[in-house]
């Protein structure tokens, strides 16, 4: 048993209100420079949609993730020969138009333009060539647009789902919609890290934060394509690869990442998860349907002695053990079974996991007015206004069951508490509900307890770093203070 | 004297430039080399362009070299008429392929209008010196016959003879001006290889072909 530890996410969607805080809290800090304008490490997409960039999901376009081959993982991309081959010329790289060409507009005209009868405008201008351009997508260019028929019904989650749940995603009085924010799901057998040519990609060992290595990268771009969440991106003027860092110099000095600490719904949990990191390749092996099991599976019991005794030979400190045992997200994904990974399919094993959202789908069926979901509780999933289907596709490679079960309990604890605080259900429909998701009065009063009113020490526990420890101290830092920024000296120029 | 300062003099100098300067640039500035690529802005000249270029270029780089660390080998291929033939062809079929996919990536760089954004002046240097060269080495392969078997006798002794500290100029000297404007551009593009892109060929990621898939580092700690 190789233990590794892994800081891990969880993101409750039913909290999600789609503000886009938490873009604009990492592009303030990581991402507005020129080349990254176009990059938004995180991002808030409406589902259905078509994401960003545009249809992400579908990998026969974009080749990200991995497939299996006569039971072996590869990459859907390429094998290694062909990698060095297409070198030149990436044949799946997506290209600037996929994502959306950054613009600006030309404000001094505003104040430059000689005296006429008309008012003067500001054109939009690219940001790349200075050039006017017409505006054709931007980044969440579908915003709020869930039941159009132009964006949300080229979503490539809706290949081959029924009539009938189509009806129901696009029937016009009852739109729905739900947000899916996005950041990168540092995964466990990640598709970029395999994908580089240069290895220039790894995952730390003490927090499995994915990071690319800034020196090494040569640019090959295969990190893009084999990304199947589109994660990493190019920056096309220093001609290297970046991508979401978790904010780690955060992190190391104990705040959450930029985006977990701005989120205004509160939707986001951080914390340990120790994994036993010689099952990553059977993981990825399984069929589609036992590939979130397989997943909850590798992740070890923090409490388990044999667990802390095997964690302590693999080296991990005795605080982040502590820090395991504190979790959240231990709790949302292998304990309550609640939150599930995006996409498991692609094989990457992500370890961001997500709550299905619960709101869109109560709202069931009705023809008008409200209706009193506990009638009709468990069979009311079946006509859910979001087809369980849907769900299921993108957080459980199309096992129903599991997000049935997730769901069953959500429903669960919200009669549980609706009984004990508002009272227009009885305690036997609530302890039959419980009974039927399989849970106890505790658990349900834990997951209200860490869903509704979690402070930010309980949504967050971040481990301790130690990084006194493993720096000398061979750099004056109030020398270094005037300088480019983490570990570089040198202002980041293309080529020479 | 010219001869000594062109064909020995300068590429000597050549050489060195280009080792201690790649070695200074790798040591001092890694983060600069990389391939540079404009894929992402202009995809669809540069799939025939760079694609066309690198696989004429790199079969017609190795076939060169092969020229001057095994001619015994090349001279034997090329001894039968039926496998002179067919290395001319060959290397005219590369050449022809180099040369338009240069063509194409010149093009691109003066069509695009986001391609000259992120064009630098070293980027032309090299481009029209490559286009240059090639187009040198398409006339001599046109112009003066059966250079395969030539080129053993006249290159190869003088690449030799600047390897082993012996030079010796006049196996080239007395060629056409056409071979030593051929000779002479190589050289400097010898001499150029530190300033510009061309600096990514040594990065060409062949560990790629065996090293393992998943990488974790600790900090301060080796690779596990």
């Amino acid at each position: 048993m190789k233990i590794r530890s892994q800081v891990s996410m969880v993101f409750h969607l039913d909290k999600c209100i789609g503000c886009h805080t938490c873009s604009i809290a990492c592009k303030n800090i990581w991402t507005d420079r020129q080349g990254a304008e176009y990059m938004w490490w995180n991002n808030v997409e409406t589902k259905p949609g078509v994401g960003f960039p545009t249809q992400w999901e579908d990998q026969e376009k974009y080749k990200g993730g991995w497939e299996l081959k006569n039971g072996k993982p590869q990459l859907k991309l390429q094998n290694r020969v062909e990698a060095l081959g297409n070198l030149f010329s990436n044949p799946a790289l997506p290209t600037m138009d996929d994502y959306y060409e950054p613009w600006t507009y030309n404000y001094g005209d505003l104040f430059n333009s000689p005296l006429g009868d008309d008012q003067p405008t500001a054109r939009p201008i690219s940001r790349i060539d200075g050039q006017p351009i017409e505006i054709e997508s931007g980044p969440n260019w579908d915003d709020d647009l869930g039941g159009s028929n132009i964006y949300a019904a080229n979503d490539p989650l809706l290949d081959n789902m029924s009539d009938e749940d189509k009806r129901r995603l696009f029937s016009i009085e009852q739109l729905f919609y739900f947000y899916m924010p996005r950041i990168c799901n540092h995964c466990l057998n990640a598709g970029c890290v395999a994908a580089c040519p240069s290895g220039a990609i790894y995952k730390r060992a003490e927090d499995g934060i994915v990071l690319i290595n800034q020196d090494k990268c040569r640019g090959w771009r295969m990190c893009v394509s084999a990304c199947p969440y589109k994660k990493t991106y190019y920056n096309w003027l220093t001609g290297k690869s970046e991508k979401c860092i978790l904010c780690y110099p955060r992190l190391e000095t104990g705040q959450a990442p930029a985006c977990f600490h701005s989120c205004v719904g509160r939707i986001r949990y951080l914390g340990v998860l120790l994994y036993d990191a010689d099952q990553i390749l059977d993981a990825v092996k399984v069929s589609d349907d036992q590939l979130v099991q397989r997943q909850r599976e590798m992740i070890l019991d923090p409490f388990d002695p044999k667990v802390i005794a095997a964690a302590k030979e693999s080296g991990i400190p005795d605080g982040v053990i502590t820090a395991a045992q504190r979790s959240p997200v231990y709790c949302y994904v292998k304990e309550w079974e609640l939150a599930l990974p995006l996409h498991p399919e692609f094989r990457t094993l992500p370890m961001l996991f997500y709550v299905p959202p619960l709101l869109p789908v109560l709202s069931v069926g009705q023809e008008s007015g409200t209706q009193r979901v506990e009638n009709d509780l468990f069979s009311s999933l079946e006509s859910a206004r979001v087809p369980v289907r849907y769900m299921s596709r993108m957080l459980a490679a199309g096992n129903d069951e599991l997000v049935v079960k997730a769901y069953q309990k959500m429903i669960a604890v919200r009669l549980y508490k609706r009984a004990e605080t508002v009272g227009d259900v009885t305690s036997d429909e609530a302890t039959a509900a419980l009974a039927k998701a399989g849970m106890s009065a505790e658990e349900a009063e834990a997951i209200y307890q860490l869903t509704s009113l979690p402070n930010y020490q309980e949504r967050f526990v971040i481990p301790p770093y130690g990084r006194e420890g493993d720096i000398e101290e061979v750099y004056d830092p109030q020398q270094r203070k005037a300088e480019s920024g983490f570990g570089k000296r040198q202002s980041p120029h293309r080529g020479l | 004297m010219l001869d000594i300062l062109l064909f020995v003099v300068f590429p000597y100098l050549a050489v060195a430039i280009a080792v201690g300067g790649t070695l200074y640039r790798y040591f001092t500035n890694q983060f600069s080399f990389t391939s540079l690529s404009s894929q992402f802005l202009e995809n669809d000249i540069q799939f025939w362009g760079s694609t066309l270029w690198h696989y004429g270029i790199i079969p017609t780089l190795v076939i060169h070299v092969m020229g001057f660390t095994i001619p015994k080998v090349m001279e034997l291929m090329h001894s039968t008429p039926e496998t002179l033939y067919l290395a001319e062809l060959a290397g005219k079929v590369f050449g022809i392929m180099a040369l338009v996919g240069a063509g194409a990536l010149f093009y691109r760089r003066v069509a695009s209008s986001k391609i000259r954004m992120v064009t630098t002046p070293a980027d032309w240097v090299i481009l029209v010196l490559l286009f240059f060269q090639v187009f040198l080495g398409m006339w001599i392969a046109f112009g003066y016959r059966w250079g395969a078997t030539w080129f053993i006798q006249t290159v190869t002794p003088w690449v030799a003879s600047l390897a082993t500290f012996q030079p010796a100029p006049q196996y080239v000297a007395s060629l056409p001006l056409i071979p030593k404007l051929h000779f002479l551009n190589a050289t400097l593009l010898i001499a150029i290889f530190p300033f510009g892109r061309l600096v990514h060929m040594v990065s060409f990621p062949v560990e790629y072909l065996w090293r393992r898939f998943q990488l974790v580092i600790w900090t301060r700690r080796k690779v596990v």
